[in-house]
């Protein structure tokens, strides 16, 4: 099944909010082999001039790829998600994210490209508070394999 | 911050950074980012689409390698943008003696590659490679280190 090209453009619905935890940022960072105390101890992260531990600069993966659910699972856009591969992904970051940011997230399609029998997919995800500061925009591709590839 | 803005220079070296890495890594990975797809702890799965056996999550690369720039800055929330592509799959075999042990390394460095006295940033150009694992019976040691991550770049933002 391809890749519709109809789906680009299109903004899925926010994500419930999404709640910072000190021990979420603890275990990113622990998992991703993060030293440093920021993303630790908050005396360390008080000291450095953050309200809370301070998120890992990939950390904001874990709520964009909560919004980039609604695009992988829409019928519509016609992914399998078996034959997907991450091809690239970038972060910018309006401001660091620290414990305690409620945070919600919507997946736009910026482009499906056709490749072979297959699809390059871009979306990107705009990451806010719930009160609608601009915290992250994450920006993925996803190589979507045609079935003979 | 770690580091003083007005001496950085394009071209300067900010060092490398080795990481080892488990099965067991990729689990913590899975489990902290939610990303459970079965490719980066089921060699069976992996091997049924095409892979030569358990591969690490990209962005568990992206995420280990950024450490090098985060630690030489002295401020983890100074990285303001952070982008790569992915280009080859870092092969993760089984280890097992009495617990589960490092089967591969990645190696990180970076070198700056851009600074903007306007926006007072630099970018940093990181190389990260891995050995090449794709054959059963390859020697971490001595197997041909691959490019794992391509345009692999980080801005650091410093205060105005």
């Amino acid at each position: 099944m391809a890749v519709s090209q109809d789906v680009v453009g299109t903004t899925y619905p926010s994500i419930p909010p999404y709640l910072v935890g000190r021990e979420k940022i603890r275990e990113f960072a622990a998992a991703v082999k993060a030293a440093d105390p920021a993303h630790h101890d908050v005396a360390s992260a008080r000291a450095a001039g953050y309200t809370d531990l301070v998120a890992p600069p990939t950390f904001a993966v874990v709520v964009s790829q909560r919004a980039d659910a609604a695009l992988v699972n829409d019928p519509a856009a016609g992914i399998d998600f078996s034959r997907v591969v991450h091809a690239d992904q970038r972060f910018t970051h309006h401001r660091p994210i620290v414990a305690g940011d409620e945070l919600t997230a919507a997946v736009t399609v910026d482009a499906v490209r056709p490749l072979g029998s297959g699809a390059m997919v871009t979306s990107r995800v705009e990451i806010t508070t719930v009160a609608g500061e601009k915290v992250a925009t994450t920006v993925s591709s996803l190589l979507v394999r045609g079935e003979e590839q | 911050m770690n580091v003083d803005f007005e001496s950085l220079e394009k071209g300067q070296r900010i060092g490398e950074r080795r990481v080892a890495v488990s099965r067991a890594d990729l689990v913590a990975y899975a489990g902290a980012s939610g990303d459970m797809n079965p490719i980066h702890w089921n060699r069976e799965f992996a091997r049924s689409v095409g892979l030569p056996d358990v591969i690490a999550h990209g962005m568990f690369t992206m995420g280990a390698a950024v450490s090098l720039v985060t630690e030489w800055a002295g401020d983890p929330g100074a990285v303001v943008d952070y982008q790569t592509r992915f280009t080859k799959p870092v092969v993760v075999p089984n280890a097992y003696d009495a617990r589960v042990e490092p089967s591969t390394t990645l190696t990180v460095s970076g070198v700056i590659g851009a600074v903007d006295p306007d926006a007072r940033t630099v970018r940093v150009d990181l190389t990260v490679t891995a050995p090449d694992l794709t054959e059963p019976d390859a020697d971490p040691a001595t197997a041909k280190a691959l490019k794992v991550l391509v345009k692999a770049q980080a801005v650091v933002g410093f205060p105005h």
